[in-house]
């Protein structure tokens, strides 16, 4: 173990999410031990019929109609979850003061301190989408263009509604970082947070792409789209017949403290972000590439301060293409060998790829083991791809352990990032 | 369109724009801003939904006129008297 004095550790004292099976932690973490798929038919405009994972979460319980008739759904996904995560984390929001400055009350931080860092995969193509559509009524028009277009979908558009509708005047951002946004929005939190820059951070990540034809779309011509005549089954990563991703919304933002605040506010801590690292493959934009993934999870528990055997848990990225959860056991592998006390497992197999919002999610859904001692399983495992045997995979039924230390989240995208978070338990 | 439905229609534009407001109580004789919270994107809103809905084409210079429903009204009479 490193050691740093509490002003230099980072921990998560609140945890706000929707996903396709869950609008707070313990549903989500309920559906995850109980086998319970988000995943639902679905029709979008040009592509038609496939399957997604969509939330449902009330958009007006922290929106007025009219900020949300302007705003974005990435907006509102954010503005969620960081309303959520910051009651979970014992702070008093006043919701019935219309006054965003007087809502922060006696015992929040200065608002002026308050950083939201967002990891996104990307964002604007479904405003854009809407827009082009809208104007094909009118001939192409641009007099019918809107005048939202810019705020909608400028990149910073999710982080901003939130500071827009909380009041927070601290910095406010997205991390572009394709399905690593969630792991890279984390990161950023923590390294603000460390540099002083703010003393409460809003870190993880959000997606809306279900609302985009174009995603669909272009995983298709890429052969790696998903498809099962049983929506829930179509997510089957590490499983011989998958054949693809099913595209999800979702989003997941924690609230990080310098461990010396969250002790001297008393605050309920869920773990302590003890490493993490991102590093390129520099090779190709879509294929993924194990020796680099491998390096990257090296070098985040070398940063931790810890040995691969004193990591009990892997939240794997695997998306269910064919090729990409090979490449990622092959890192696992490499870096774990065959040791089955190294539980692996996969969120994604339940809600999908929440792209953005993934990494963050996929964490989230883990961190309940610290208490419970459970690891949920990957899901739709019939037929295990023997090309993707790992020891310690925990298949279709949940795993009791004699205890979780040590959690390491996995996230990769496109353009060859990986990135990798771990957790320990306070 | 009679003066009444197009106060009708504007009516309605005010409730898609502003949803959370209450536009029963709405003095026709009195500034939209001064009743209901509304910007500047609101009113480039009116503006885009006069143009969708019913093909009005609303100059800037001609912005300071719709004011309230009253001048609205007037002003859009005669560019929907035939629709």
């Amino acid at each position: 173990m490193i050691n740093r004095s509490d002003s230099q550790r980072v921990v998560i004292t609140g945890i706000g999410l929707t996903a396709p099976n869950g609008n707070s932690l313990s549903d989500f973490r309920t559906a995850l031990l109980a086998g319970k798929s988000g995943i639902t038919d679905y029709e979008i405009r040009y592509f038609g019929k496939t399957v997604a994972g969509l939330c449902d979460f009330d958009e007006f319980r922290y929106q007025k109609r009219k900020e949300r008739r302007r705003g974005t759904r990435a907006g509102s996904i954010s503005i969620w979850c960081a309303h959520e995560a910051l009651a979970d984390a014992g702070f008093f929001w006043n919701a019935g003061d219309e006054d965003t400055e007087t809502a922060w009350q006696t015992g929040m931080p200065d608002r002026s301190r308050v950083g939201v860092y967002i990891g996104v995969t990307e964002h604007g193509n479904v405003e854009t989408e809407n827009e082009v559509y809208n104007i094909k009524q009118y001939d192409y028009d641009c007099q019918y263009w809107t005048h939202h277009h810019n705020p909608r979908t400028v990149a910073n558009n999710p982080a901003g509604e939130v500071t827009i509708n909380m009041g927070i005047t601290g910095a406010h951002y997205t991390i572009g970082a394709a399905c690593a946004g969630g792991n890279a929005g984390i990161i950023q939190g923590v390294q603000q947070l460390l540099l002083g820059e703010c003393d409460l951070a809003f870190a993880g990540g959000i997606s809306e792409s279900p609302g985009t034809f174009g995603i669909f779309a272009a995983f298709a011509s890429q052969n790696a789209l998903a498809h099962h005549e049983d929506p829930t089954k179509a997510s089957r990563p590490f499983d011989l017949d998958r054949n693809g991703i099913v595209i999800s919304e979702g989003g997941c933002l924690y609230t990080l403290e310098r461990l010396s605040d969250a002790k001297a506010r008393g605050a309920k801590i869920y773990g302590e972000i003890i490493g993490y690292a991102i590093n390129s493959d520099a090779r190709d934009p879509v294929l993924p590439y194990a020796p680099r993934q491998a390096e990257c999870i090296r070098m985040a528990i070398e940063r931790a301060g810890l040995r691969p055997e004193e990591i009990d848990l892997v939240s794997t990225h695997a998306t269910a293409t064919p090729s990409g959860d090979i490449q990622e056991a092959v890192a696992i592998r490499s870096v774990f060998g065959d040791n089955p006390k190294v539980y692996v497992n996969n969120t994604k197999s339940f809600i999908g790829h929440a792209m953005g919002a993934s990494g963050a999610l996929e964490l989230a859904g883990n961190l309940p083991s610290f208490q419970d001692r459970v690891v949920h399983p990957t899901i739709n495992l019939d037929h295990l791809d023997p090309k993707c045997e790992l020891a310690g995979l925990v298949a279709n039924t949940p795993r009791q352990t004699d205890g979780i230390r040590n959690i390491l989240n996995m996230s990769f995208g496109m353009l060859g990032i990986n990135s990798v978070v771990i957790v320990k338990r306070v | 369109m009679t003066p009444a439905e197009i106060q009708q229609a504007v009516q309605q534009i005010l409730s898609d724009i502003a949803p959370d407001e209450d536009m029963t109580t709405l003095d026709p004789a009195v500034a939209f801003r001064e009743q209901i919270e509304l910007d500047s994107m609101d009113f480039l809103d009116i503006v885009m939904e006069l143009r969708k809905r019913y093909r009005v084409q609303v100059p800037e210079t001609d912005y300071p006129k719709l004011i309230s429903m009253n001048s609205t009204v007037e002003y859009l009479t005669p560019l929907m008297k035939d629709l």
